[in-house]
């Protein structure tokens, strides 16, 4: 194969000031306990904590031009914002809105949305299921007599969204006002970010531009940049757990020192790292535009295994404490394996993969 | 200080007076290594101008570009890698002097007597005998995996001189000639056929006083520069995408359609995956050392690459079907050189079976993992106070 070009897989000074802002955010409004009660009240979002990532911060404008009141930034910053959101199994619509909706809303070029994203007054949702994978069948609503009517399932963060993007059955990815749909929360494996049954009835719809270019990009970026928030995950967890096990004690020793136990540690470890790597990989692919889909495909067919197996390895080693709903050991497992499906299994981006490299099946 | 500017000079005035065309290969790194630009980053007077070390570059590829002869630093990785940092921290001048010119040219090939059959992953426990007879010290004993021996006109060698008191405070560190009459060399056979390493049976080998390195019963300590620079020379080097073994099963899939299966298909896209993230991760470890904040991974890089080596191999054994029932060659060869690609698939995956032996099993890299990354609790020692000669053995 050819000679590919080497991506950038270091933060930079400003990448670096970037996490510790957002970390210190996160450190002081969103603790394991606080998600933990949210995820039991009628809406598991944390509004407030949105309001200062998306507003007072200005992060929900990173992807966004600065004519158009965004950051004018890169994957490369998301992916930073993302990582550190993933870390604290945060409950805001950041990947859904400024990432995917954003994504969507640039392909169609729909300005005026993206000035209300960029200026966090509005929360937009891309109305396909979370498991449509980039490239994968998009259903749409049917569209008559300029209304738009029929039902989305599975569409993630659709309750805190004030704008719907619906696809329809013309073709077209159409805004609709959240007031106009009927949205209700679905039983969700994942508590921190829940899915939801969009109903339109004769809604009004303002068409935005074609579905699949738009659909297309925007999975793709949500694919790629939610490895970082899966890397986010898995660091949480590794570290979590090797700081349990060095301080609990059975048999008079700290459990971190038996040898079967520091060796799955020491191969999670490694398995993060490898992950840290594909998905920094995978951000600056976005950012360059350069190796894309295969950066992309790399980082989620493989960053799955890697959140789920830390998440399950951090609850057997926690041992009975880690099976309880006290400890938030299980918000981390659900959202890890809600991430595995989402924009696409490891499967589906390894088959990808396979025409994207040339190794076809037989 | 030494810059690049004057290190060009340099390097253009020993063409002029050496040009590589009409030199003999040895003259010309002869004359290299005395005008400083063997390895610049060592001290004038032993090949080098006490130059900063990322200046070697600027010779080598001032070199190259002219046609200059190498020294093949990948056959005399041993000298170049262990024994050369080790003698220039620890040797007296004498033994600087004597040593380190035939070294670096590859006049005198080196070889390391560290491993024995009874001190695997823990070297330290080692049984060879060193005795002090007047001016000299006898040494006795059998050391294993070792390469080059049978080429080697020196050894680096660790052996107990003292067995009273804890094994680590009981080792002297030497420089052995092979050409003494008491060692002898076998070739080791393994298990793809050929001998890459030997075994050295030591009968009474007399080693001049003068040929110890550093303090008598501080050779632990002498051996950690050894194996430090061992690691530092196994650190990876880029690879292209689908360098290594991946790029050898994903030309055949491509090539051979008819070999093809489902089951086979997902594995292969599978490791597929993990050998580019390890590649990557290997990427980020290099900006991270160019950036001079080197970063913990390079402890796993080992320990990834073992096990995809080996499962890539044994798929690829798979895959070929029919053709996998067959081996290219079981004859004892002697290869100076491991060619993971020049040989077939079933070479490869009995080769690849030492990755996670050589250099540190894989177990011992992850308690490394665990304990000197993760700070993990070490494991208990119960050998720590006893003397060497009352180990359970």
């Amino acid at each position: 194969m050819s000679a590919q070009p080497e991506p950038a897989l270091l933060l930079s000074e400003e990448e670096e000031a970037l996490r510790a802002a957002v970390r210190d955010l996160l450190t002081d409004h969103c603790d394991p306990a606080g998600v933990l009660t949210r995820s039991e009240s009628a809406d598991p979002h944390d509004v407030p904590l949105w309001k200062s990532l998306a507003h007072a911060m200005g992060l929900a404008g990173l992807l966004i031009p600065e004519a158009l009141g965004g950051q004018g930034a890169t994957h490369r910053e998301v992916a930073v914002v993302l990582e550190e959101l993933g870390r604290a199994v945060a409950p805001v619509p950041y990947l859904t809105s400024a990432v995917v909706a954003t994504e969507a809303l640039l392909a169609c070029g729909a300005e005026d949305l993206l000035a209300e994203l960029a200026a966090a007054t509005t929360v937009a949702v891309l109305a396909v299921g979370l498991h449509v994978a980039p490239g994968g069948a998009v259903p749409g609503v049917r569209r008559e007599n300029g209304a738009l009517h029929g039902e989305l399932t599975g569409v993630a963060d659709a309750t805190v969204a004030d704008v719907l993007l619906v696809p329809a059955d013309d073709g077209g990815l159409y805004a609709v006002r959240a007031a106009d749909a009927t949205v209700t929360r679905q039983t969700s494996l994942d508590l921190t970010r829940p899915v939801a049954r969009v109903s339109l009835d004769g809604a009004p719809g303002r068409r935005l531009g074609d579905t699949e270019p738009a659909v297309r990009r925007a999975l793709r970026a949500g694919a790629g940049l939610l490895a970082s928030e899966q890397l986010g995950l898995a660091d949480w967890l590794l570290t979590e757990t090797v700081r349990y096990l060095a301080e609990r004690k059975q048999f008079n020793r700290p459990v971190g020192g038996f040898q079967a136990l520091k060796h799955r540690l020491a191969r999670l470890w490694l398995e993060v790292a490898g992950l840290r790597a594909a998905a920094r990989n995978a951000a600056d692919a976005l950012a360059t535009g350069a190796d894309t889909d295969v950066a992309v495909a790399v980082a989620q067919a493989h960053a799955a295994r890697v959140a789920v197996h830390a998440a399950e390895e951090a609850l057997q080693l926690h041992g009975g404490i880690g099976m309880t709903w006290e400890h938030p050991v299980h918000l981390y497992l659900k959202r890890a394996k809600a991430d595995s499906i989402a924009y696409g299994t490891a499967g589906a981006h390894r088959e990808a993969l396979a025409e994207l490299v040339d190794l076809r099946a037989p | 200080m030494t810059d690049a500017a004057e290190l060009r000079r340099r390097t253009r005035a020993l063409l002029d007076a050496h040009p590589p065309a009409t030199t003999d290969r040895r003259d010309f790194l002869r004359a290299r290594f005395d005008a400083g630009l063997a390895w610049v980053h060592y001290p004038q007077g032993l090949g080098g101008l006490g130059a900063p070390r990322s200046l070697q570059a600027v010779v080598d590829a001032e070199l190259a570009a002219a046609g200059a002869p190498d020294n093949d630093p990948r056959r005399i990785g041993i000298g170049l890698g262990m024994a050369a940092p080790t003698i220039l921290q620890y040797g007296t001048d004498e033994q600087r002097r004597r040593l380190l010119r035939p070294l670096w040219t590859g006049e005198e090939v080196w070889c390391q007597l560290f491993s024995e059959p009874g001190a695997g992953s823990d070297l330290a426990a080692l049984g060879t005998r060193a005795v002090r007879e007047g001016e000299d010290w006898i040494v006795n004993g059998q050391k294993v995996w070792t390469s080059s021996a049978h080429l080697a006109r020196w050894a680096i060698l660790i052996a107990r001189t003292d067995p009273d008191v804890p094994k680590h405070r009981g080792i002297t560190y030497f420089v052995c000639d092979m050409t003494d009459p008491g060692v002898e060399v076998r070739p080791l056979r393994q298990i793809t056929g050929e001998a890459e390493f030997n075994e050295v049976f030591l009968t009474d080998v007399r080693i001049p006083d003068s040929r110890r390195l550093g303090a008598i019963g501080d050779g632990w300590r002498v051996a950690q520069t050894t194996l430090n620079n061992e690691r530092v020379a196994i650190g990876g080097t880029p690879v292209p995408r689908e360098g290594g073994m991946i790029g050898k099963v994903a030309a055949t899939w491509r090539e051979r359609p008819e070999l093809r299966t489902h089951d086979l298909h997902q594995r292969l896209l599978g490791l597929w995956v993990e050998a580019e993230v390890a590649r990557l991760t290997g990427v980020r470890l290099r900006q991270q050392l160019a950036a001079g904040q080197p970063g913990p991974e390079g402890a796993g890089m080992k320990l990834g690459f073992a096990r995809l080596n080996q499962e890539i191999s044994g798929l690829e054994v798979e895959l070929l079907g029919e053709e996998g029932l067959l081996y290219d060659d079981w004859t004892l060869r002697r290869p100076e050189l491991v060619d993971f690609t020049g040989r077939d698939a079933g070479y490869r995956y009995l080769r690849s079976k030492g990755n996670s032996i050589e250099g540190g099993t894989s177990e011992v890299l992850l308690n490394i993992v665990a304990e000197r990354v993760l700070g993990l609790p070490a494991e208990p020692r119960t050998d720590k106070d006893v003397a060497w000669k009352d180990l359970a053995r």
